[in-house]
């Protein structure tokens, strides 16, 4: 049943091809932990993509139930994890997988560090990496105002305190973050628009760039 | 995948069962992985369907009117419900047309129209009719559609108690056949 649904499509558009050129490329002995147990370190960054799904996903589940506005934020995101059935669960997903994700890209970057993989012709991709990384340090702090509870808004103001002590254009920073003179309603909705729309779909591109490259210049090579 | 199936089967004369070490492989990392991501997506389907098995709050009934005070020309009557809406709770207020059939049964009708939705009231023009403003559906003082109007008035629960009337929740109108 599903052969046939998928012969139906191949023989009119040819498909066959496009997903052999993604999934069918060989991995190299060394770093195929089956043949040295310690090439396990190449998993990172496959690793950090998976989570990455993964907080994609509840993000999207997450907004079904989550309102961006200083009065209920707090009670939707009370209710979604306390009323909704296995919202503990899925909140639970977003909030370990934020953490985890930074875990995976640091040990991601220390193995492309230490295996000197940056270095030419690769160095675009380790720029392009380290892009990744801002814009996942700033998935996180947009993402953990949210909940508006005292610690998401007392992190935000030492957050914005930090940038402003940017000299000469500091102030222009904070307010820009803020949407207005405090840490309030402009500065949720401004942080969400930011953590749901903006920074994802830089993301996208970002990690869209990051796959290109790997596998137009193939892994680097052994020690 | 069936190109690799068929470089295996050379090898099949050596193999003590029929299946192959490759497919064994791929129902085994197949199974894994659907198992991960069921471990994955169920929570969250489970949490997105939530809304339809939830369960519903049982109607109440709210303390509307004396029973005295209904006469056989309907009245209208506002009330408040507590309604619990997600992380939202409020007490909106509803409206009810009470009034007395010929037998003296006080029934209480909804005020919105069964066209599309307006609010309805009694007699406006004259004529001892429901009347609705925005298309002018006209219906019978026991909530039948004359015109324009598709069904019957709804109607809530009623019931007497101490002298007091109740009301529950809307259901579909019983008066009219």
């Amino acid at each position: 049943m599903l052969k046939g649904v998928y012969n139906w499509i191949d023989e009119r558009l040819d498909i066959t091809p496009m997903w052999r050129d993604v999934a069918d490329h060989e991995v190299p002995e060394h770093v195929n932990p089956a043949h040295h147990f310690s090439a396990f370190v190449y998993c990172f960054g496959g690793l950090t993509f998976f989570i990455t799904v993964i907080q994609i996903l509840s993000g999207m589940f997450l907004t079904m139930y989550f309102v961006p506005d200083i009065i209920n934020a707090y009670k939707s995101v009370d209710y979604l994890q306390h009323k909704v059935a296995f919202g503990g669960i899925v909140r639970g997903m977003h909030h370990w997988g934020a953490s985890l994700v930074i875990v995976m890209m640091f040990l991601h970057t220390l193995r492309v560090f230490f295996t000197g993989s940056y270095k030419a012709p690769r160095e675009m991709n380790w720029v392009v990496g380290m892009l990744i990384f801002f814009i996942m340090l700033g998935l996180g702090f947009t993402g953990y105002l949210l909940p508006w509870d005292n610690k998401a808004y007392f992190a935000t103001k030492v957050g914005i305190q930090i940038a402003e002590s940017v000299p000469y254009i500091g102030t222009y920073i904070k307010e820009l973050m803020q949407g207005g003179e405090i840490v309030g309603a402009e500065t949720l909705t401004r942080f969400f628009a930011i953590h749901v729309f903006f920074l994802p779909g830089a993301l996208l591109a970002l990690l869209a760039a990051h796959f290109f490259m790997i596998r137009k210049q193939g892994i680097s090579g052994p020690l | 995948m069936s190109n690799h199936e068929h470089k295996d089967n050379s090898h099949r004369s050596a193999m003590k069962s029929g299946m192959s070490r490759r497919q064994f492989l791929s129902y085994t990392l197949g199974g894994a992985g659907a198992f991960m991501a069921a471990g994955m997506s169920l929570p969250m389907i489970r949490f997105a369907v939530d809304p339809i098995l939830k369960k519903k709050a049982g109607g109440t009934w709210i303390k509307v009117v004396e029973a005295s005070k209904i006469t056989n020309e309907p009245q209208e009557f506002k009330f408040k419900i507590h309604q619990v809406d997600g992380w939202y709770v409020s007490d909106p207020e509803l409206t009810a047309w009470i009034s007395k059939d010929d037998q003296g049964n006080a029934f209480a009708l909804s005020p919105i129209c069964k066209h599309l939705g307006c609010t309805i009231a009694w007699n406006t023009e004259k004529n001892n009719e429901y009347v609705c403003p925005c298309h002018n559906a006209h219906y019978t003082k026991d909530g039948k559609n004359l015109v324009v109007a598709p069904k019957p008035l709804d109607e809530y629960d009623l019931k007497i108690e101490n002298d007091w009337v109740y009301l529950g929740p809307v259901k579909a109108n019983t008066r009219v056949v």
